[in-house]
């Protein structure tokens, strides 16, 4: 049994502006398949991937949301985000568009030392 | 021990706490690009909690000549090369960026 | 107009598929469809409508074994259905894109 190496992704980009977001989770889906244990943190614009009720129809982009929603298909429920920033932008975990593990920011470091590898987005 | 390497003027206030909190004992800093303003005497106030012998404070020498403040950084910070960088990144076992 | 697939044999465009063209499209891969293929390429399809993607091979198992049972939710059954590589296969099968990360 091969040890399988952790691995963090810190998600910094908002959605639809740039291709970032969607390549995040493209690594984080490929991650999964070869078994790797992936954890998602979403701080700064990144949060913004994770507001709900998104229709991307006009712009004629596949809905980030939905590819969000199937992280659970792929075993990756290690979400998380902090609560000041998501006190920052006025917003609450109803807003979401799925659940997440609400973190202080000073266990940004804990997450980091915890995981082998990092990759930011 | 992690390499914080960000890339931002000190006006983006939530990703420098972002990133201090994100530090551990023992990790480094690089100011590359706008971050390089960071180095100046007047925004030491956002790294005041952290001590010197602790976390090491460095800027990317072509981004600080490129802007004009060779001769106006705060003491804190050392000046690295290219070559420095990629011995920085050498010397921790991950990287994280911060933009 | 011509139906379009890719080099690879995918359908172009996901509104052109029929049940009538999956069993072509199976016929060309060597698989005869049953109903116990068609719930699945069943499954696949929903999957691609909540998703937006075509499952690897990890999250078809888990969606099979969410909506048919666990009997059914195993690389072994899906395999006997789907030689070789049953996502991949599934995919071209229910007219949908080849799936990304898929070993």
């Amino acid at each position: 049994m091969i040890d399988k190496k952790s691995i963090l992704i810190i998600n910094q980009s908002a959605p639809y502006g740039s291709s970032k977001a969607r390549e995040s989770l493209d690594v984080a889906l490929t991650c999964s398949i070869f078994e790797m244990p992936v954890s998602l943190l979403f701080i700064g614009d990144g949060l913004y991937q994770l507001i709900n009720n998104q229709s991307p129809d006009a712009l004629n982009m596949k809905k980030h949301e939905a590819m969000l929603s199937a992280l659970p298909m792929y075993d990756i429920e290690k979400i998380y985000i902090t609560e000041e920033d998501l006190e920052s932008i006025g917003l609450t975990e109803n807003d979401l568009a799925m659940p997440v593990t609400l973190i202080q920011r000073d266990a940004i470091a804990s997450l980091i030392q915890q995981n082998d590898s990092v990759l930011t987005f | 021990m992690t390499l914080h390497v960000i890339n931002k003027t000190p006006q983006n206030k939530s990703l420098y706490l972002n990133m201090l909190n994100g530090l551990s004992s023992g990790d480094a800093i690089l100011l590359i690009e706008d971050a390089v303003y960071s180095a100046l005497e007047a925004h030491q106030s956002l790294f005041k909690a952290l001590s010197p012998d602790d976390i090491q404070l460095s800027a990317l020498e072509a981004d600080i000549q490129a802007r004009g403040l060779e001769d106006k950084l705060s003491p804190r910070f050392s000046s690295v090369n290219d070559q420095g960088f990629v011995k920085l990144s050498c010397e921790h076992d991950k990287i994280v960026s911060w933009y | 107009m011509p139906i379009e697939f890719d080099d690879e044999g995918y359908l172009r465009d996901l509104s052109d598929w029929s049940p009538e063209m999956a069993i072509d499209i199976a016929t060309a891969e060597g698989i005869s469809l049953t109903d116990a293929h068609l719930e699945i390429i069943t499954v696949v399809r929903e999957f691609y409508q909540t998703y937006e993607l075509s499952p690897a091979m990890r999250p078809l198992v888990k969606a099979v074994s969410l909506k048919l049972g666990k009997d059914k939710g195993k690389s072994i059954y899906l395999m006997k259905l789907f030689p070789g590589s049953p996502a991949k296969i599934v995919a071209k099968i229910a007219g949908l894109p080849k799936p990304d990360n898929c070993i």
